[in-house]
């Protein structure tokens, strides 16, 4: 079972790619974070998926090898593109009257019920609703038509703190209950980690890092020790990012498991997703890619 | 201010949990931490019905696996068993430390205490030497290795965790 799988996926515009050589083979049943900077070909990959937009080179498929805006693809795949788009004049009761006869499949009974659980105002427009609001009925809609695959493009960005935390309440509760799969992409880093457990880390058009948060975070460790060493040890470890100082040095370096022995005079530490996330982001040439070797030095 | 409705109704699950973002202690972990301390403190006890797998995802907003995963451990534990289609429940309990014991638990920490003062450790280096050494032990609790850091060792041993 596969919810995305590409294959030398590339899309160009005009004279500049914006993603190349993309390929990737996401398992069905995981939350996956696209993450990376802005125009790193995160909205463009999204759009492949969804069939928005065609391939210039390579494969893509979606929902076990269905091609993208196939009908089977479109009423398996539940879509909200940045920014929630709505039609801001119609009222909520209307705006899902409107989704449920341009849905193939629509499970009006569990929008109705999540509306009335979220407390949102049936009479009201959909315009004067709270970004929050807009974004947890959008989500409601996309749940409505009970999808395998929930593809959201930067659903947080504009949300504040208390309104992410309903969003992802939300969002979960509906991956527990339904089982479905879910890709959004984000540039913020720091929430990701109690969210997400499959990492995808798109850098300048290119894919980076690729697998499983807990085997990611498994795989990597930071070694703390004295700086005059860090350097002799750095030509053996090959360190994803090393900070060195006058006295002390930090190496984020990959390890095969905790069997690995520390080298003598470093102190081995966890990694946090955020750490990994940023130390690869800084250094696009970097990649950690799943395969025999989990690991590859491009 | 008001009380959350769902923790004083009838047949509402006996705790909830909550999480610390700062703690750097793994989300599930927590989640184990906490069950183990509410069943010390009594919160919890036998037959007890943990709360849904719903639940906590939609009150914490953490991926489903976390809570899965914090369950099975608990099961690992021999504390928490899961019955098909009803949920996960309080099967077993945490052995009680007896007075005496903890007595001279507490005494050799004392000891171990005025080592550290009269090798010069101040109150924080104290601090963060205990802190370090329970993560590391925690560690290698949680995934089986034995504790200590052996520099002899061969690599790749493919213990998973």
């Amino acid at each position: 079972m596969s919810v995305l799988e590409a294959c030398n996926l590339g899309r160009r515009y005009r004279r500049t790619w914006a993603l190349r050589e993309f390929s990737v083979a996401v398992p069905a049943g995981h939350v996956v974070a696209l993450v990376g900077p802005n125009g790193a070909g995160k909205t463009t990959l999204l759009h492949l998926a969804v069939g928005l937009t065609a391939a210039t080179k390579g494969t893509v498929r979606v929902l076990d090898g269905l091609q993208p805006g196939c009908a089977d693809a479109l009423a398996g795949i539940g879509f909200v593109a940045q920014d929630a788009p709505l039609y801001r004049y119609l009222s909520v009761t209307d705006m899902l009257h409107l989704a449920g006869n341009l849905n193939r499949s629509w499970d009006a009974q569990a929008a109705s019920s999540r509306i009335a659980s979220l407390g949102l105002p049936r009479d009201k427009k959909v315009g004067a609703l709270s970004g929050g609001q807009q974004a947890q009925l959008a989500l409601t809609i996309a749940l409505a038509k009970r999808p395998r695959l929930l593809i959201l493009d930067e659903p947080l960005a504009r949300l504040d703190p208390l309104a992410r935390h309903e969003f992802m309440s939300l969002l979960m509760a509906a991956v527990a209950e339904d089982g479905l799969s879910v890709i959004f992409s984000s540039h913020v880093v720091a929430e990701l980690e109690r969210v997400a457990d499959y990492l995808v880390v798109l850098n300048g058009g290119r894919l980076q890092v690729a697998g499983e948060v807990d085997d990611l975070l498994a795989a990597h460790r930071v070694l703390t020790g004295p700086a005059d060493l860090a350097a002799a040890a750095a030509g053996q470890l090959n360190p994803v990012r090393s900070s060195v100082a006058g006295a002390q040095a930090h190496l984020l370096c990959r390890t095969s498991g905790p069997g690995e022995p520390v080298p003598s005079g470093f102190l081995a530490q966890p990694v946090s997703l955020e750490e990994l996330v940023l130390a690869y982001l800084r250094d696009p040439s970097v990649v950690a890619l799943p395969g025999p070797e989990l690991a590859v030095r491009a | 201010m008001t009380i959350d409705k769902q923790s004083i109704q009838d047949g509402a699950p006996p705790i909830v949990f909550r999480l610390d973002p700062g703690s750097g202690v793994p989300t599930y972990l927590q989640l184990v931490q906490q069950v183990e301390q509410a069943l010390r403190l009594g919160y919890l006890s036998q037959g007890d019905q943990l709360p849904t797998v719903k639940d906590v995802v939609a009150a914490l907003a953490i991926n489903p696996n976390t809570v899965l995963k914090a369950y099975r451990e608990l099961e690992h534990r021999g504390l928490a068993v899961g019955r098909p289609g009803q949920g996960t429940f309080i099967e077993g309990t945490l052995r009680h430390v007896g007075i005496a014991e903890q007595n001279s638990l507490r005494k050799a920490l004392v000891a171990w205490l005025e080592s550290a003062d009269s090798a010069g450790l101040d109150e924080d280096g104290i601090v963060a030497i205990f802190h370090s050494a329970l993560r590391d032990f925690r560690e290698h609790r949680v995934t089986g290795r034995p504790a200590g850091r052996d520099r002899g060792a061969e690599t790749g041993t493919g213990q998973v965790a």
